[in-house]
């Protein structure tokens, strides 16, 4: 805060360039498994949490809206969103979704069933999105992980956004579920405290 | 007046590390990706941490030395 900006500080602009290359290109979503990559590499190999703490472009441009351009009520979040059942449940549908995508994802591969160029939001309402695909050279089934993978990424930004305006505006690092999933490598990870 | 200095619960931290980016003091550390931890030497008591906390778990307490 007393220092000069970083260079990570500006991670955030990476974060909304990734949001809306998936207006144009579906196909940049494939883009977004370094965020699943990088902060669960540096949670193995370092043991921390140094993604979170500093370069997660979504935590910034949340406190970058809700904090510098205040569009946040920055109240208190209820007392069971921050309970571990809470976050341990979201991190538990989390991947019960990813999964389910990544079903999807080989049905498409296999043949076995045809493209569907949606995004699903809130894993309910599915938005037409065809115009971000033009055909690939490889199987549609790359197509079809890009729209699942955008549609968490877009999922879990919209939650992220409505949390940022009804609590403090970072309330998503709190269920995030890399940020769950890596504070449990640290935990296991980390010499037992005294 | 009594100096009073931030205390996190530990238990319910979820070692994001937004209260470290705030710190002006830079007394706020998350070692091991575990807890914050704050450096009661560093810390002025200012509360900007308190307030950028997403799960509002740090308080500012009157520091018993
Ligand atoms: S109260 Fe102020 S000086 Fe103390 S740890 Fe929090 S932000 Fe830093
Ligand atoms: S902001 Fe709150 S939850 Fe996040 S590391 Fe600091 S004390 Fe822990």
């Amino acid at each position: 805060m007393n220092e000069k900006k970083k260079w990570y500080d500006y991670l955030w602009a990476v974060s909304l360039t990734y949001l809306i290359l998936g207006f144009f290109n579906i196909l940049f979503a494939w883009l977004g498994l370094l965020c699943f990559f990088i902060p669960l590499l540096i949670a193995i190999v370092k043991g921390n949490k140094a993604y979170c703490n500093k370069y997660c472009g979504r935590g910034q441009l949340f406190s970058l809206i809700g904090g510098r351009f205040g569009l946040s009520r920055k109240k208190d979040m209820p007392k069971w969103m921050k309970s571990n059942y809470f976050r341990y449940g979201f991190l538990a549908f989390f991947f019960i979704m990813f999964f389910l995508m990544l079903w999807n994802t080989w049905l498409v591969f296999s043949g076995a069933k045809n493209l569907g160029a949606v995004v699903t939001l809130l894993w309910t309402f599915r938005l037409p999105w065809h115009w971000t695909y033009h055909g690939t050279l490889f199987s549609d089934g790359v197509a079809q992980f890009a729209f699942g993978f955008y549609s968490v990424m877009l999922t879990s930004t919209v939650l992220g956004f409505f949390t940022m305006i009804l609590f403090k505006p970072r309330s998503w690092c709190v269920y995030c579920p890399m940020g769950t999933m890596t504070q449990l490598i640290c935990k296991a990870k980390a010499p037992k405290e005294g | 007046m009594a100096k009073r200095k931030a205390a996190v619960s530990v238990r319910e931290c979820v070692a994001c590390g937004c209260c470290m980016k705030v710190c002006p003091r830079n007394a706020i550390t998350v070692p091991n990706g575990l807890h914050a931890t704050i450096n009661r030497e560093l810390c002025v008591g200012c509360g900007k941490c308190v307030k950028e906390c997403p799960a509002s778990i740090i308080s500012l307490e009157v520091a018993d030395s």
